[in-house]
């Protein structure tokens, strides 16, 4: 078979640093969107614990560390980032390979809330979306995936046919956090 | 307005996708007959209170809901996910 150039969706559009804030390309490697059978649920968390060390994570919340997460991805569907599936958890949930389909980049940096707050509807608060917190949501009217991995950090992920339109609201975004402090 | 989803709580109605009123569950039986058949399908009720309607939470978890809220006062009153209203044989 030809072997093929894997160009990210994000080639050459990043890193980026605009005042305090710093939007950079996440890699979280393969990508399995996991969706239990009917009633599956409780065999498929008890699966994936085994096989990956993390539990099913209820709706709004993250599970795993950079490397390896289990993210709530939508109504009865998880995404797991890092690892490739295991086959075992074949017998109790669809999956889907989804690695090539998402943008992913990580928005890091003292104002990167404020950043955010610019582009989406969700309550980003410190006391709401607190660390391990995520959400399915809007972000510039493009569906996307926010994921709270630090304290001045987040993981966001959009389709990837949106990498240039993310990187420009966002860079927008960051233009004008920044702006306010001149 | 802000809507309820079942799964990520109170979010902005433009997360949602409006697909009318929630009678769309409550299909008839095949041999119902034209006139239930007519009703389901055409004749909608246009009240001024309480509507039971189905949204779609198109760029939030892609559930369906079912939402009953005023339509004169703007409340929202409840939301449950259609799947769950399905299997209570609702």
């Amino acid at each position: 078979m030809v072997d093929l150039i894997a160009i990210s969706p994000l080639e050459g559009l990043l890193p980026l640093s605009i005042g305090t804030v710093t939007l950079s390309e996440d890699d979280p490697g393969v990508m399995t969107g996991i969706a239990a059978y009917k009633g599956k649920e409780k065999a498929l968390s008890t699966a994936l614990k085994k096989a990956h060390g993390m539990a099913a994570p209820g709706p709004n919340r993250a599970l795993g560390k950079a490397g390896a997460r289990a993210i709530w991805f939508g109504h009865g569907m998880i995404l797991l980032q890092g690892p490739k599936a295991d086959k075992a958890l074949m017998r109790h949930a669809a999956l889907t390979d989804q690695s090539d389909g998402w943008a992913v980049v990580r928005l890091s940096g003292a104002e990167a809330r404020d950043v955010l707050a610019r582009l989406t509807p969700i309550d980003l608060r410190e006391s709401v979306f607190k660390r391990g917190h995520t959400a399915r949501t809007e972000l510039a009217h493009m569906m996307a995936s926010i994921t709270r991995t630090g304290a001045q950090s987040w993981q966001i992920m959009v389709f990837q046919s949106f990498a240039k339109t993310l990187v420009h609201d966002l860079r927008r975004a960051m233009e004008r956090v920044a702006a306010r402090k001149v | 307005m802000r809507l309820i989803c079942p799964n990520c709580g109170e979010r902005d109605v433009r997360e949602f996708y409006y697909a009318g009123f929630a009678a769309a569950l409550d299909r008839p039986a095949e041999d119902a007959g034209v006139e239930v058949w007519d009703d389901y399908l055409h004749n909608r009720d246009n009240p001024a209170g309480e509507a039971r309607d189905l949204w779609y939470h198109e760029s939030g978890c892609s559930a369906w809901v079912v939402v009953r809220r005023d339509t004169a006062s703007h409340a929202v009153l409840a939301a449950e996910l259609a799947c769950d209203v399905k299997a209570g044989g609702a």
